[in-house]
């Protein structure tokens, strides 16, 4: 099992054989739904500490 | 409204119980002390994997360039199964002993098996227009694939619909834990019927029917999503045990910490 690039052209592998539009269809859309799957976390929990910091700003326990 | 509470606090129990970190408050500083890690395991296990599957693996006799789908297609589908499971899990768990941190991983874990199984069936889709010809077909395998997605949605969906947490709590564990019948149909339905989906290339009983490289490249991918899980899933975690626990001791002792 060798580590050598199996690629002869950077544009043979963005052409996949021919396949480009479903690997990359597939690569593009699950690094998108990640992406987007932290921006939310981190969104929420910006939007926690905010809440979180009026909540116990404005009332003494 | 409700008055300021103190709940049972975990501190004050024994470090070296079981349950130290049953607790809000002991596991909320714990699951933000590992999610850094996970993110770094998830990011390396998924750089190395991208490595061997894009740029090293050779191609494929039968399916050529299109089967490097599979190196996200089985992981994302793997995960889409394993986090149905510890999610009714921990439902289960926050159901018989009335545990709220249990019911909020179970709700934390929802959104991301559900994006899984959204990945696990557009990279199938992907996949299978060039080598079967079709973007769907209502086989066994992407059907009861697509019932888990409607399955997450439903959790989702109906623990969003009642406002009471405790009583969403419930409900939504009930729905889990009887959706986790639909776990081992996916999983067998390539033996126990007859489908145009492909069988196991990797099991349990027999050795993996494909070239090492591409075994290497498939695992690597398919750790690096569980390791991603992880860290997503404790970090909405988190934010959900902020947001309930909000008018308690713990958390007003969290807010106030200098960052």
């Amino acid at each position: 099992m060798t580590l050598n690039l199996y690629w002869s052209s950077f544009d043979a592998f963005v052409a996949m054989g021919g396949y480009g539009f479903y690997v990359w269809g597939s690569y593009l859309v699950t690094a998108a739904g990640l992406a987007i799957e932290v921006a939310l976390l981190v969104a929420r929990r910006r939007r926690t500490l905010q809440m979180l910091a009026r909540l116990h700003g404005s009332e003494r326990l | 409204m409700q008055s300021p509470v103190t709940t049972t606090d975990a501190r004050e129990r024994t470090r070296y119980s079981w349950t130290y970190f049953a607790s809000p408050a002991t596991f909320y500083p714990l699951a933000g002390a590992m999610i850094p890690w996970f993110a770094v395991a998830a990011a390396l296990l998924c750089a190395a994997g991208l490595y061997v599957g894009l740029l090293v693996a050779p191609t494929d006799r039968t399916q050529f360039d299109s089967y490097r789908i599979i190196f996200i297609h089985v992981g994302a589908a793997w995960m889409s199964m394993f986090l149905y499971v510890v999610m009714a899990f921990w439902a289960a768990i926050g159901l018989a002993w009335n545990t709220r941190l249990a019911a909020m991983m179970a709700s934390a874990i929802a959104p991301t098996g559900a994006l899984f199984t959204f990945l696990a069936l557009w990279t199938g889709s992907l996949w299978g227009k060039p080598t079967w010809g079709t973007w769907w077909v209502w086989d066994a395998r992407l059907t009861s694939e697509l019932i888990l997605l409607f399955l997450y949605i439903g959790f989702m969906a109906l623990q969003a619909a009642i406002d009471d947490p405790r009583r969403a709590d419930r409900a939504g564990a009930v729905l889990a834990i009887v959706g986790v019948i639909n776990v081992p149909i996916i999983y067998f339905s390539v033996q126990w019927w007859n489908t145009l989906h492909q069988g196991s290339s990797v099991s349990m009983t027999k050795a993996p029917s494909m070239a090492a490289i591409m075994l290497l490249g498939m695992l690597l991918m398919a750790l690096g999503f569980w390791m991603y899980s992880i860290a997503a899933c404790l970090s909405r975690a988190r934010s959900i045990m902020l947001e309930r626990e909000r008018r308690t001791e713990w958390v007003l002792e969290e807010v106030r910490k200098p960052q």
